[in-house]
């Protein structure tokens, strides 16, 4: 594939990420200075102004550049990335969280790695050597640790990190892979991974660094461990 | 085919060698008898080393707080110059 004509569509969902979105922006033009791209933000009816701090990124970087496609409300993760791809004008498609835990630095090495090898997927994982966690106490790791283990031994995956949400996808395999999944959260990111896996798609992983900052806001309750047992029961079944 | 049926169809695999071994008496069938719970326990005992080991190698990257806070920094700094709102939230 001709690099020269390869775009990217980064999508960003968001939702009261006022000031962490104009640091992304600013990151995201930081890093990819030779690269043709468009950030499309999908915000989901954000009280905090964050539409207000986007028109002003609009006027610095140009509309051509950050795409505002609001929704109404606070509608989910997966309708988010189909809203955004409707959009998406890329032959390729990254998405990537709002709140900072996605640095954008590792922008070059997805582009590098899809390049060399030509896959259809990229996946950025933070389990691996020049990977890692930062925030993370000891129960979450371990609840972590735990959760990947039993994934690997019932899905045979293929990837290091399932729940991973930084991924570099070709247009037409988002657009494929996104259609058959049902679920919500981060149970949702492992459908999408599996099922990719399952259709034989060429998937590749970078290592990435993950900084939680979302101290002690801890989203793993037993409610949240249920959850996820049914995901893979789920995915067990149904892929 | 779906994954729970790979699953499924190795779990009879594997019983099917379980049973021929019973019958084929080539090792003693006290010890047949018990080969499924040394399977299990040994899958048990497999999957707490690794999560073990991974506990213990678990990557951490305590210096990547540091350089998001720079890079906080320096984003902060060029957009107020440019006239984007960036005050704390």
């Amino acid at each position: 594939m001709d690099a020269a004509k390869n775009k990217y569509s980064i999508i960003v969902p968001t939702y009261n990420e006022r000031l962490n979105i104009a640091l992304i922006v600013y990151l995201i033009f930081k890093h990819l200075r030779d690269v043709d791209f468009e950030i499309i933000v999908v915000d989901d009816g954000s009280p905090d102004g964050t539409r207000e701090v986007l028109k002003q990124l609009q006027d610095l970087y140009g509309e051509d550049r950050i795409l505002l496609r609001p929704r109404a409300k606070k509608l989910g993760l997966g309708t988010a990335y189909v809203h955004g791809l409707k959009h998406a004008s890329g032959n390729f498609v990254v998405i990537m969280d709002a709140d900072l835990s996605h640095h954008p630095k590792y922008l070059p090495s997805f582009i590098k790695k899809q390049m060399e090898t030509g896959a259809s997927i990229v996946t950025g994982t933070r389990y691996v050597t020049g990977g890692g966690v930062h925030g993370w106490n000891l129960m979450r790791k371990l609840t972590s640790r735990g959760a990947n283990v039993l994934a690997q031994t019932l899905l045979w995956p293929c990837v290091s990190d399932l729940t991973g949400s930084f991924r570099l996808y070709k247009k037409s395999v988002l657009e494929d892979v996104i259609s058959s999944c049902v679920s919500k959260g981060y149970v949702f990111q492992m459908e999408m991974i599996v099922r990719a896996s399952r259709k034989g798609y060429h998937i590749e992983e970078v290592p990435i660094t993950f900084v939680d900052r979302v101290f002690g806001s801890s989203k793993l309750g037993g409610s949240e461990i249920v959850e996820y047992l049914k995901g893979l029961i789920y995915l067990m079944i149904t892929t | 085919m779906k994954h729970v049926l790979k699953l499924f169809s190795l779990l009879v695999v594997i019983s099917a060698l379980w049973i021929g071994l019973l019958q084929a008496s080539i090792i003693p069938r006290t010890h047949t008898w018990l080969l499924p719970i040394y399977f299990i326990v040994s899958l048990g005992c497999y999957g707490l080393l690794m999560v073990g080991v991974g506990l213990m190698r678990f990557p951490t990257c305590p210096q990547e707080a540091l350089l998001l806070q720079k890079d906080i920094a320096e984003a902060k700094d060029f957009l107020k110059k440019k006239g984007v709102d960036v005050g704390s939230d």
